[in-house]
């Protein structure tokens, strides 16, 4: 697909791009140079590392198994591979990285996924139907979650929107974002801020500042909301003006590509 | 003292039905050599411990060894699902599987608490989340292993998670000398504090060699805190041991499909495990 191009509505031509890509570019865009990242696999990892490969060279990565500025030039497929450890700036055991890093709060954004979540940004990443135990899909688990959502300064979530992953209530409880609403937090003594952003494939959802609910606050370009609002299981709320965001450039798709080369 | 055996000696000596077993190795270093010989030996009835069960804890769940699973997170890295586990939780193939379910954090000062010789371990977090609830609503589980803890100094309200105490701890490392004295360096993950937490552990290496030369940022376990060391170059395939070889990410997607289908996985334990 690299070689197409395609016209947007404002009769501009821009290199063809899919939606996922869009997500990973606009999940990208929302790390600075400088900060220090707690990255979850998959389109976490993907949208830190496109981040460091682009406008933030000194984002500082940091993956659960203990590699700490890890600088990988092609997305490693597990937390865990040996260019991670081989990059790092120091390699530290699995309790001291929870313990010393993440718990006190020094991490500025936790880059998490999801399987399911609600409107104040509460994750399931464990089970599916029934109940816990008879589940009738059972997910992975907690992982690093909990405590990355609990203790990062701030949380940013990627997740793909589709009715089934954006719910009413979700099934488990498996990392808190804002709980009921306002308050819960500091009721929980959850130390970081929590979710700031939910980055989807149609577009960004941030909390609104009263009530915490998610909020749709932009659009990818050729997205509406009413899409938006289909592949919602909530009543969702739009931001008065909605921003239309840029699609990826040149540059950040053939940053991306490189990145994913080897896993294509 | 370590005594330098086969692995198949080790895994006789070491483990037994019933046993809680942690096969740890973060990524990297997993024991998979060992989970095989476990299999091959139909070590049945085990709990099974590990921070993520991966492939290896797959495996020896659709092999009929496991009757309960402590974990963190069950599934495949970067790829999806551990079929093998889903089948056994959501139909109970080849037998059903008893859960207790934590998070990373918990899960790692679970194995300190146990290294240290410490019934529990004290960190900020589970609050609001349903691990907790299941816990403890509703009379919650039988034996809890998470708990509300109020901290004597400063009234913080912080949770408690129960030490981890295996009978055996299963680990693969790069080096041990003759004395079965044991090196190893990259993700060290919770290997140690694993090995110190087990009553009994077995060491599978890539090389033994005559004086283990120090290395910066290596974990070194004397031998007197080690029962067995085994010789099994390429032990940890299709994880990797760094300095040696690289994680096999491609096995990683083909067992995909062989994990997603019983007759496949029977038709893989027959031609690659039992064999």
């Amino acid at each position: 697909m690299s070689g197409q191009v395609s016209v947007n509505p404002a009769g501009v031509t821009v290199p063809a791009y899919t939606a996922d890509e869009m997500m990973t570019v606009s999940a990208a865009r929302a790390l600075r140079d400088g900060m220090t990242c707690f990255v979850g696999i998959g389109l976490p990892s993907a949208a830190a590392n496109l981040a460091r490969a682009t406008h933030a060279p000194g984002l500082v990565l940091i993956y659960e198994s203990g590699t700490i500025g890890a600088k990988p030039g092609e997305l490693p497929l597990s937390i865990g591979d040996g260019v991670l450890a081989e990059t790092a700036d120091a390699v530290v055991g699995v309790p001291e990285i929870f313990n010393y890093w993440l718990q006190p709060g020094r991490i500025d954004i936790g880059f998490l996924g999801a399987a399911q979540i609600d409107k104040f940004g509460n994750i399931n990443t464990t089970v599916i139907g029934g109940d816990y135990d008879n589940p009738k899909v059972r997910l992975p688990g907690a992982g690093g979650a909990p405590e990355i959502a609990a203790s990062c300064r701030e949380v940013i979530v990627v997740v793909r929107q589709t009715t089934r992953s954006f719910v009413e209530r979700v099934d488990f409880v498996t990392s808190v974002g804002y709980g009921s609403g306002p308050g819960d937090r500091a009721r929980l003594g959850l130390t970081g801020a929590g979710p700031k952003k939910i980055i989807t494939d149609l577009g960004i959802l941030e909390p609104d500042p009263v009530t915490l609910e998610f909020t749709l606050t932009g659009l990818y370009p050729g997205v509406s909301v009413a899409a938006a609002r289909q592949r919602t299981g909530w009543d969702l709320a739009v931001a008065a003006q909605p921003e239309v965001i840029s699609p990826p450039s040149a540059a950040e798709l053939a940053a991306l590509r490189s990145l994913e080369g080897v896993h294509a | 003292m370590a005594q330098i055996v086969s692995l198949a000696e080790a895994v006789r000596l070491a483990i037994r039905d019933g046993d809680a077993v942690a096969m740890e190795g973060f990524t990297h270093l997993i024991p998979f050599a060992a989970g095989h010989e476990v299999i091959r030996q139909r070590r049945r009835g085990l709990t099974l411990i590990r921070m993520t069960p991966d492939l290896i804890y797959d495996q020896l769940i659709g092999a009929g060894c496991a009757r309960k699973l402590v974990f963190s997170w069950g599934g495949n890295p970067g790829v999806g699902s551990l079929h093998r586990f889903r089948d056994a939780v959501e139909r109970g193939w080849p037998a059903p599987l008893e859960l207790e379910e934590h998070s990373h954090a918990g899960m790692a000062n679970r194995y300190v608490a146990g290294a240290s010789g410490l019934p529990f371990a004290v960190l900020r977090g589970y609050n609001g989340t349903d691990l907790y609830r299941l816990e403890t609503l509703d009379g919650g589980r039988s034996c809890p292993t998470i708990r509300p803890i109020t901290c004597p100094f400063t009234g913080e309200r912080l949770t408690a998670v129960s030490a981890i105490r295996p009978d055996v701890a299963v680990i693969h490392a790069q080096r041990a000398d003759r004395s079965g004295n044991v090196q190893f360096w990259g993700i060290t993950g919770v290997q140690k504090e694993a090995v110190l937490a087990s009553r009994r552990s077995v060491v599978t290496v890539e090389e033994i060699v005559d004086t283990l030369d120090p290395r910066p940022g290596a974990v070194v376990l004397p031998a007197w805190t080690v029962s067995y060391v085994a010789h099994v170059p390429g032990g940890a395939h299709p994880s990797y041991a760094l300095g040696y070889s690289a994680r096999d990410n491609d096995y990683y997607v083909a067992w995909d499909a062989i994990g997603r289908d019983r007759a496949a996985f029977t038709r893989w334990l027959e031609e690659n495990v039992y064999r």
